[in-house]
């Protein structure tokens, strides 16, 4: 074979087609490989009408091999449905029964998209993988270590989902788009005639057509042949007042507003949810605010293990504005107590908690 | 790069001879052989001609001959077309195998979903289904069995001779998918004893999009397609005369060549498994050794995922397979390979070789070069991870 190539990961969507084309445009050797994830045939229930932008459709497999042969590039679809229903599908399913809200993507991050596709791509012989993250990555001379920055285009930024990452995953990743906007990506892809450039955005969790959680929790379960021990349960105050039932916890997460079906003066939101005794617990939108939480499992990224509290930006879900706060080591490693300098609304267990310095990730963990 | 085919059981390209008789045939022969006059009666000959060689090859009568559109439609035909036109008082059912091709598989399923009664006989760890195995399954209502001739993933040939025996005692008929033995061992539905046999040109380097159908005379067949009057009735639509000529062609050079080239292929499969086996640790053959097609190697590497090593040698200009592709091109761990016993594990590990009349000792040799590197490289990397 002649150089190494770069495998890139292309899901049939522009970002990832318009990475393999300009790394093609760049001179470098490229292979395209499209991860299949998650068999569409399925759960034939859940309506995909409409869907736009299903994981692993058979149309984003034809897109994909489509750029491929436009951009002449050795091309292949790789099957981990396995792992993928292994390492995320089935933890997203027990998180929720457990009363958590789980973020898939960063599992699939973690445990697929930067662990058995970097796999893969040594097997073909590959030694860097490029992905259409928005995301960027540097190494610091000073610090020795790989350092994960936000997107240029905060807008797209993707690093709240990459915070799983490792030093040496990150050395030998690419991810082209960082620098640039969306406009600048579809702009891109115009310009080289790609066949995707005028193609959709894809939703935020792949295999949950139409974003209904509660609908694919429901229908995977019932493939599985598995019944949750007991889902229903009693919506009730802070101070125990039962204002109603529901259908299961994994029906409600913290912050939620819409779909209580219990009607008050005031407008209420799910403050936590009990799993063991399958309560909702309601409240008014101040009960929702939060000074402080742990975060387990923590990763560092950009700065080692920090021995003394540090300062940083906490970001607690993906469209949360990070919020000035201390992290203070624990005695567990890997757990750190996350003080935010004014309390936050709805700090929910199951999402990643993502630290930050300015642009600089510095590393994150899971909410507790 | 120099690219080397040994994916001959997926398809085989096109013989030169047969291209000519296809391309000739496209370019002249234009009538419809329904047609009455000159140029319907020129296409009507060229197709029984073809039909002519085909029965030749197999020994069968060209009037028990229905050219179809490939392999996939003279399954549905024989096994959807038997089963439906046997009716029964006290339901149906049907004998079939673990390790036949998804045409058969999925015609089965189809039945079942019409209420007919399907059993799947495993077969033993050599990839070999056992006569008595049949004869045990049979039932009362039994209306059909079905067994593959030669296995396309392993090359095991299914001991028909003895099967049709038993089912002729019991007075059921004997579909067999013949599509991977075709071309490749001598077939005569005769001494087989077979009541309907299906086959496929593009295995036997003609086209693909054109196949054929042995139904024994007397066998009762439902149609699945509704039209003309074309095949005697049994396979309505224009007769595809270019491409049953380039079968024909192609049927006729395979009865010359099969003992030859045969013997060739054979020793070529053995020459590529003692130098794997001699130079690759942990690798070993699936399936029986003896009792196989001779082009056809299924190889298991340990360790090794084998969808990982496909694309590897791929890109070093070899082309393999693992076994059946599904529809998005993305690999799954094969049903015939689990069917035999084998851990998930090792049929992901698992790669099918099948040689043709393109490969020579030097392709084997630089196939088994580059799997020796690949699955080094291989088993390199899945040490650090």
């Amino acid at each position: 074979m002649p150089d190494a190539p770069i495998a890139v990961a292309m899901s049939g969507g522009v970002d990832s087609s318009t990475v393999a084309a300009l790394l093609v445009r760049q001179g470098h050797a490229v292979v395209g490989l499209t991860m299949q994830l998650w068999n569409q045939r399925r759960l034939p229930e859940l309506s995909t009408e409409g869907a736009a932008g299903r994981c692993c459709s058979l149309d984003d497999v034809y897109d994909a091999r489509r750029v491929a042969e436009q951009i002449g590039i050795p091309y292949y679809v790789v099957n981990f449905e396995r792992q993928f229903e292994e390492q995320v599908v089935k933890p997203f399913v027990e998180e929720y029964l457990a009363g958590r809200t789980p973020v898939p993507c960063t599992l699939c991050n973690n445990y697929i998209k930067f662990e058995r596709f970097l796999e893969m791509a040594d097997a073909v012989g590959a030694r860097q993988i490029a992905t259409g993250h928005y995301a960027r990555v540097r190494y610091d001379a000073g610090t020795e270590r790989y350092q994960l920055l936000r997107a240029v285009d905060r807008s797209k930024d993707q690093t709240y989902f990459l915070f799983g990452l490792k030093q040496e995953q990150l050395a030998r990743t690419l991810f082209p788009l960082g620098e640039m906007t969306k406009p600048e990506v579809r702009g891109l892809a115009s310009g080289m005639n790609l066949a995707v450039a005028a193609k959709g955005d894809s939703q935020e969790i792949c295999f949950v057509p139409n974003g209904d959680y509660a609908a694919f929790l429901s229908a995977y379960l019932k493939e599985t042949g598995v019944e949750p021990a007991r889902t229903r349960g009693a919506i009730v105050t802070a101070d125990g007042r039962r204002l109603g039932e529901h259908e299961g916890v994994h029906h409600f997460t913290v912050g939620q507003r819409r779909g209580l079906g219990v009607a008050t003066g005031e407008p209420l939101y799910v403050i936590s949810t009990e799993p063991d005794t399958q309560r909702v617990i309601v409240g008014s939108s101040d009960d929702l605010l939060r000074a402080r939480f742990f975060a387990r499992e923590v990763n560092w990224i950009s700065i080692g293990p920090p021995a003394a509290p540090a300062r940083a930006q906490v970001k607690i879900r993906n469209k949360h504005e990070a919020a000035g706060a201390t992290l203070r080591p624990t005695q567990t490693p890997a757990r750190v107590e996350v003080i935010f300098d004014e309390p936050q609304r709805a700090v929910t267990p199951g999402q990643g908690a993502v630290f930050y310095d300015g642009d600089l990730v510095l590393g994150g963990g899971w909410i507790e | 790069m120099q690219r080397f085919y040994f994916d001959h059981n997926a398809t085989t390209p096109v013989d030169p001879e047969v291209l000519e008789v296809a391309v000739a045939c496209l370019g002249q022969v234009y009538g419809n052989a329904s047609s009455i006059h000159y140029f319907g009666q020129g296409a009507k000959q060229r197709l029984e001609a073809a039909r002519r060689q085909i029965a030749s090859l197999i020994h069968s009568s060209p009037a028990e001959l229905v050219f179809t559109s490939g392999g996939t439609e003279s399954d549905n035909m024989a096994v959807l077309g038997v089963a439906r036109a046997a009716a029964h008082a006290n339901g149906r059912h049907v004998i079939t195998t673990a390790i036949e091709h998804p045409a058969v598989i999925s015609s089965c399923q189809e039945l079942e979903r019409e209420g007919v009664a399907v059993t799947r006989l495993r077969p033993g760890s050599n990839g070999i289904v056992s006569p008595d195995d049949v004869r045990r399954a049979l039932r009362p209502t039994t209306v059909l069995v079905s067994v593959m001739h030669a296995n396309n993933e392993l090359g095991t040939i299914q001991p028909i001779p003895e099967i049709a025996r038993i089912t002729r005692e019991a007075g059921v008929p004997l579909h067999v998918d013949g599509v991977q033995a075709l071309g490749k061992i001598p077939v005569d539905v005769e001494s087989l004893g077979v009541d309907l046999y299906s086959m496929s040109g593009h295995k036997l380097y003609a086209p693909k999009g054109v196949g054929a159908l042995f139904v024994r005379k007397g066998t009762k067949l439902a149609p699945i397609a509704f039209g003309g009057h074309h095949e005697r009735d049994r396979r309505p639509g224009t007769e595809n005369v270019p491409g049953a000529a380039a079968f024909g062609a192609a049927a006729e050079m395979a009865s010359r060549g099969l003992a030859d080239e045969g013997e060739r292929l054979g020793a070529l499969r053995d020459r590529l498994e003692k130098t794997v086996l001699d130079r690759i640790p942990g690798a070993g053959i699936n399936g029986a050794r003896w009792n196989r097609t001779p082009n056809t190697s299924n190889l298991y590497f340990d360790g090794i995922d084998g969808e990982a090593l496909v694309i590897a040698l791929d890109l070093r200009g070899f082309a393999v397979s693992t076994g059946a592709a599904c529809s998005s091109g993305a690999l799954t761990p094969s049903h015939v390979l689990t069917a035999l016993g084998l851990t998930a594990e090792r049929a992901r590990a698992s790669m099918r070789f099948s040689l043709g009349r393109s490969n020579t000792a030097a392709q084997v040799d630089a196939l088994v070069e580059a799997l020796e590197a690949s699955v080094a490289h291989l088993r390199r990397i899945s040490v650090n991870a």
